[in-house]
C-alpha cells in the first residue's frame, strides 16, 4: 500500500518562478514606479530589504465577459429572521444585498494589488540602468580573466569538439586521392575485359588473357577496398583558445565632512547618499576598491564602520580631505591601472580662504586622474565652496555637483548623477 | 457499487490510531488502509488514488495554476501565486486543506503541515469523497478524460514554451491574454467530442493545422473562383450560417490572420477551460458530497473503534468551520456557503430515505423510505447544482436554513421579498436557488452572429439579455480581446427579449 503515498517535497519548489517573472515583467513600469516612491519613505537602515509594493488593481485585472448591475434578478439568501413575503427592502447603497462587507484580500483596500519584492528583486529594480561614468576596461592584471574564441580546426582534440563535417569532408577528399590510381587501373582493365568479351573479339581465342584481366580487375577493387573510410588523420577538432581580457578596476573614494556644522539632519542625508552609493558598487560591481575618507579640519582614512556610524566632529578645512585623497591615489592607485571615482559630501561651509584651495586641488592633481568626480551639497544656502566648484563644473566635464536638501531628493540626485550614458533618467 | 446498504461492520478494532499531532508515512498508511475499507463498506467507487505529501509552498503553486500540478506559464498564475502567498504569510487566509486532481489515478494532495487527524479528513473528504465523485457523475464522464489530463497538460506547457522561444514572450502572453478573457465561452455545452489520447492528439495536429489554413483560404478567397456563389443572391448567404456559442472554436477555425501555432494555443485555452467546465457546474454537488463523504467514513471509523476522541473532536472543528454557513446581514456573509449547502443536502436526502416525514412523503414520493445509499448514489450521478437543487431541496431544508428570495429589479425603486420558507415560498425559493447555479444564466450569453463577409469582414457577437440584465462594463475590454483574436472590427450587440438592440460596442480593427 504504501506505493500509493509519495513524497513530493522534495520534488519541484519553486515551480511559480516562471510565473512570477511573467507578472513582474509586464508590471514592470508599474513597479518602478512604486519602488520609486517607496524609496523616497525608507530610512537610511533599510534600504537593502524586501519592499511592499502597490500597482492599481484595475491595471492588472483579466477582463471578461460578465452581468453588470441591473436588469431583474432573483437571489436566495440563508438566515431570515425578520422578513415576511412582500416585504420591501431598502436598496442597499452598493447595489443589490450584499451581507457585510466583501472580504479584501490585499489588506489595503480592494482597488490596489499589493505584494512583496523580494530584496533581491528590489535593488535589482532599484540600480537598473546606472553605471559609473567612463569606466574603462584598460587593465591586463595577475589574474586576468580569460576569454575563449573560437580557431579554426586542429588535428588533436577531445572527441566532444569533434567536427564530423570537417572530418567527413577530409576523409572523402583522402579516398578519391589515394584511389586515384587503382580506380584507373580497374577502369583500363573493365574496359580490355569488355572488348574481349565482344562476340567478334579475341577473347574467346585467348581465355587466358580473359582470366588475366579478371584477376587484374580483383586485385584493383581489393586495393580499393583496402582504403580506409575514415582515418586518424582525417580527424578534425573545433579548436578553442583562450585569451587574455582587459578587466576593469575601479576605485571610489567617498569623502564625507563630518565638521561642526554639519547638524544630525545633514548628516543624515549625506550618509543616505553614501549608503546608497555603497549599495550601488557593491552589487553592481564585482571588483571595486571603495575607500572611506572624512574630514574636518583633518582628514582620516577610515573603515566602513566607523565612516557610517563614529560621531567624531571639529571645525572644516575641506582641502584636508582632497589631499589625503590625492596622495591615497599617488601611494596605490596608478590612474593608468585604475578607473577612478570621487565622491564628495558637505554642507559647503568651509573655512574661508580654503576653498579656492580645493578648486585647485581639484583642477590641477585630482581631476585629471579621475574619471569621475562629484560633489553632493546637503543645503540650500551657497557659500564659496559652492561658487568655486560651479566654475570648476563649467570647465570640466568629469565634473558634475548637486544639491540635495531633503531625504527625497537624495535618490533623484543619485539617479542623476550616476544615470547610464545614452538612457534617459526616469525622475 | 451498487451496494443497497452498508456492508456490516467488522469487529471493533482494540485499540485506536495514534492521534499523534506528527504524522508518520506508516501512520498515514494505516489511516488509508481503514478509511479505503470503510469506503468499501459504503460501495463507493473511485478511480485509483495516489496521495502526495507536498509542503505549503507547492500547495500555493498548485493552487495558483488553476490547481493542477503542472501548467503552461502565464503571468496571470504569477499575479495568483503573488496573492495567495501574501495572504497565507500575513494569516489572513489559511490555505486549503487538501487539493484533488481529477484524474486516473486521482492525484491528492496532503500538506505536510497537516496534524495526522488532518490527514486522515483530507483523505476521506478528496481521495474518496472527490474521488467517487469525478469518477461517477455524468458531467465529468463525458467531459473530461481524468487519464489523459495530466499528459495533455505537459503537452500544453512544452508546446507554449517553444512557442515562447519562436514568436517571443510578448506574442504568446498578449494571445493567453485574449483567449483567458473568452475561456468561459471556449467551452461545447452540448456536444461531446471523441475522447482521444494524447499520442492521436499529436499526430492530428498537424493535418489539422494545415487542413484548417486551406479552410479560411477557401473562405477569404478573394479571387471569384466560383461562379455559382457570387450568382446566388449574396444576401442569402450567412456567415456562420447559424449562431456559434463557442467562442474560441470559432476562431480557432475560422479567424483568417491567425498562425497555425497561435489557433494551436487557443485550442489548448479551449480544452483546458473544457476539462474545467463540469467544475464549475457541481461545485454544491461536488463538495457536499466530499464533506458527506468524510463526515460518514470518519464516523464509521469511531463506530469500529479507529478514532478516539480526541481525533474526534479534532476534525470536527475543522468540520464545522467548513459547513459553517453565516446567516445574511452577518460581517462574515459572502452568499451561501457550497460546502453547507451540499452537505445539508446530501445528509436531508438521507433522512428523507431513512426517516420519511408526511411532507417528505408528499413531495418526494419516489425516494422517501427507499434504500439511502442507492438514492444517494442516483443523485451523484445524474445531476449537476441546478438539478440537483431543483430536484432534491427539501422544505424541510428551507425552512432550517431560513431561506429568503429577494427580487431585484432595476425598476422597482425597492428590493422585494419574493419568497420565504413557507408553503406558499417552496416551490419558488427552489426554483430560484436552482437558476441561481445554473451557468447559463450566471453568464451572459454571448453568441457569433454574423460576419460581414462581403465588406470589411466585422464580426458581429449578439449578447441576449437575460431577464433584462446588462453586460458589465468591462465588456469593451473583452471586446478588445475578441477583435485580436479576429483580426477585423467586432461588434457586440445587447438584444432585450422582445429582440431591439439595446446596447451596442464597437472596436476596430487591431493595428
Amino acid at each position: 500500500m504504501a506505493r500509493e503515498i509519495i513524497d513530493r517535497r522534495l520534488a519541484g519548489r519553486n515551480k511559480s518562478i516562471g510565473n512570477r517573472e511573467r507578472f513582474l515583467r509586464r508590471y514592470k513600469e508599474q513597479i518602478r514606479d512604486a519602488v520609486r516612491r517607496a524609496i523616497n519613505e525608507r530610512v537610511i537602515r533599510d534600504i537593502e530589504r524586501a519592499e511592499d509594493i502597490a500597482i492599481p488593481r484595475k491595471d492588472i485585472s483579466e477582463p471578461q465577459f460578465q452581468h453588470g448591475q441591473g436588469g431583474a434578478r432573483d437571489i436566495v439568501h440563508p438566515g431570515n429572521t425578520e422578513y415576511l413575503r412582500g416585504d420591501r427592502i431598502a436598496r442597499p447603497y452598493n447595489g443589490p444585498v450584499r451581507g457585510g462587507s466583501e472580504a479584501s484580500d490585499s489588506g489595503s483596500g480592494e482597488d490596489v494589488f499589493a505584494f512583496t519584492l523580494t530584496k533581491e528583486e528590489f535593488m535589482q529594480l532599484f540600480f537598473e540602468d546606472l553605471a559609473l561614468p567612463h569606466l574603462l576596461r584598460t587593465h591586463i592584471g595577475d589574474n586576468p580573466q580569460w576569454q575563449s574564441y573560437r580557431a579554426g580546426f586542429t588535428q588533436n582534440g577531445t572527441p566532444n569538439s569533434l567536427s564530423v563535417i570537417r572530418s567527413m569532408r577530409g576523409a572523402l577528399g583522402r579516398r578519391i586521392a589515394v584511389g586515384r590510381g587503382a580506380r584507373l587501373a580497374l577502369e583500363e582493365a573493365r574496359t580490355r575485359l569488355r572488348a574481349l568479351e565482344q562476340p567478334d573479339g579475341v577473347g574467346q581465342q585467348d581465355p587466358a588473357l580473359v582470366l588475366a584481366l579478371q584477376e587484374e580487375i580483383r586485385r584493383q577493387k581489393e586495393r580499393l577496398h583496402r582504403i580506409p573510410y575514415l582515418d586518424p588523420m582525417d580527424m578534425r577538432f573545433r579548436n578553442r583558445v583562450r585569451v587574455p581580457v582587459p578587466t576593469s578596476k575601479a576605485v571610489m573614494f567617498c569623502l564625507m565632512d563630518v565638521s561642526g556644522s554639519m547638524d544630525q539632519l545633514r548628516k543624515d542625508l549625506a550618509k543616505r547618499f553614501f549608503i546608497l552609493l555603497y549599495l550601488f558598487l557593491t552589487r553592481q560591481y564585482d571588483k571595486t576598491d571603495i575607500v572611506f575618507i572624512r574630514h574636518h579640519t583633518q582628514a582620516q582614512e577610515v573603515d566602513e564602520e566607523s565612516f557610517f556610524h563614529s560621531t567624531e566632529t571639529g571645525g572644516t578645512v575641506v582641502s584636508s580631505a582632497l589631499v589625503l585623497m590625492k596622495q591615497i591615489i599617488l601611494d596605490r592607485y596608478p590612474s593608468s591601472e585604475w578607473n577612478i571615482y570621487g565622491a564628495q559630501a558637505s554642507d559647503g561651509d568651509n573655512f574661508s580662504n580654503d576653498s579656492s584651495r580645493c578648486r585647485d586641488l581639484l583642477a590641477d592633481s585630482i581631476l585629471p586622474l579621475v574619471r569621475y568626480f562629484a560633489y553632493v551639497q546637503v543645503v540650500e544656502f551657497e557659500q564659496n565652496l559652492w561658487t568655486e566648484y560651479q566654475s570648476l563644473a563649467a570647465e570640466h566635464p568629469n565634473f558634475a555637483l548637486r544639491k540635495a536638501t531633503s531625504a527625497d531628493q537624495i535618490y533623484p540626485v543619485f539617479r542623476n548623477l550616476f544615470r547610464k550614458q545614452g538612457v534617459s533618467p526616469w525622475d | 457499487m451498487g451496494l443497497n446498504a452498508p456492508l456490516p461492520v467488522p469487529v471493533r478494532a482494540p485499540i485506536p490510531l495514534s492521534a499523534d499531532s506528527d504524522w508518520t508515512f506508516e501512520l498515514i498508511d494505516r489511516y488509508h488502509d481503514v478509511i479505503r475499507q470503510a469506503a468499501e463498506r459504503f460501495g463507493l467507487d473511485t478511480y485509483p488514488n495516489q496521495l502526495e505529501i507536498i509542503s505549503s509552498e507547492q500547495m500555493m503553486d498548485a493552487y495558483s495554476s488553476a490547481g493542477m500540478p503542472v501548467n503552461y506559464r502565464h503571468w496571470s498564475y504569477g499575479k495568483e501565486f503573488i496573492a495567495t502567498e501574501k495572504r497565507y504569510r500575513r494569516g489572513y487566509m489559511g490555505l486549503a486543506y487538501e487539493l484533488v486532481i481529477n484524474a486516473n489515478p486521482c492525484i491528492s494532495y496532503l500538506m505536510e503541515e497537516n496534524t495526522t487527524v488532518m490527514q486522515a479528513l483530507v483523505i476521506a473528504h478528496a481521495a474518496y469523497g472527490h474521488n467517487s465523485f469525478f469518477k461517477g457523475n455524468y458531467l465529468f464522464r463525458m467531459w473530461t478524460d481524468a487519464s489523459s489530463i495530466i499528459d495533455y497538460l505537459v503537452y500544453a506547457r512544452n508546446y507554449v514554451a517553444e512557442c515562447e522561444e519562436r514568436h517571443g514572450l510578448e506574442a504568446v502572453e498578449t494571445l493567453l491574454d485574449s483567449c483567458h478573457a473568452l475561456a468561459n465561452f471556449g467551452v461545447d455545452r452540448y456536444r461531446r467530442s471523441s475522447r482521444r489520447t494524447l499520442a492521436q492528439e499529436m499526430a492530428e495536429r498537424e493535418a489539422r493545422e494545415a487542413h484548417a489554413q486551406q479552410q479560411i483560404n477557401e473562405l477569404w478567397r478573394t479571387m471569384p473562383t466560383r461562379e455559382r456563389r457570387s450568382e446566388s443572391s449574396p444576401a442569402s448567404y450567412r456567415f456562420p450560417s447559424e449562431p456559434q456559442e463557442n467562442l474560441l472554436y470559432f476562431f480557432e477555425k475560422n479567424a483568417p490572420l491567425l498562425e497555425p501555432w497561435q489557433r494551436e494555443v487557443i485550442r489548448i485555452v479551449r480544452k483546458v477551460a473544457q476539462y474545467f467546465y463540469p467544475q464549475r457546474q457541481t461545485q454544491v454537488m461536488n463538495e457536499g458530497w466530499a464533506t458527506f463523504w468524510h463526515y460518514q467514513l470518519l464516523n464509521s471509523l469511531y463506530d469500529e473503534g479507529h478514532l478516539g476522541d480526541g481525533a474526534m473532536l479534532e476534525w470536527m472543528t475543522t468540520h464545522t468551520d467548513v459547513i459553517c454557513q453565516p446567516p445574511v446581514g452577518h460581517p462574515a456573509y459572502a452568499g451561501i456557503n457550497p460546502y453547507a449547502l451540499g452537505f445539508a443536502m446530501y445528509t436531508d436526502l438521507r433522512r428523507i430515505c431513512e426517516r420519511p416525514s408526511k411532507e417528505d412523503r408528499a413531495w418526494f414520493p419516489d425516494i422517501a423510505g427507499a434504500p439511502w445509499l442507492p438514492t444517494l448514489d442516483h443523485a451523484m450521478r445524474n445531476y449537476k447544482d441546478e438539478s440537483f437543487i431543483g430536484q432534491f431541496l427539501s422544505p424541510r431544508l428551507m425552512r432550517e436554513m431560513r431561506m429568503f428570495a429577494v427580487l431585484d429589479d432595476e425598476r422597482q425603486s425597492e428590493l422585494e421579498v419574493t419568497a420565504i420558507h413557507d408553503t406558499a415560498g417552496y416551490q419558488r425559493l427552489r426554483q430560484s436557488l436552482s437558476h441561481q447555479y445554473d451557468l447559463g444564466s450566471r453568464e451572459p450569453n454571448i453568441q457569433i452572429w454574423i460576419v460581414n463577409l462581403r465588406g470589411d469582414r466585422t464580426l458581429t457577437l449578439r449578447h441576449t439579455q437575460y431577464r433584462n440584465r446588462p453586460l458589465a462594463e468591462s465588456a469593451t475590454e473583452v471586446l478588445r480581446h475578441v477583435a485580436r483574436l479576429w483580426g477585423f472590427g467586432v461588434t457586440l450587440e445587447s438584444v432585450d427579449g422582445a429582440g431591439a438592440v439595446t446596447r451596442s460596442w464597437t472596436v476596430g480593427a487591431p493595428a
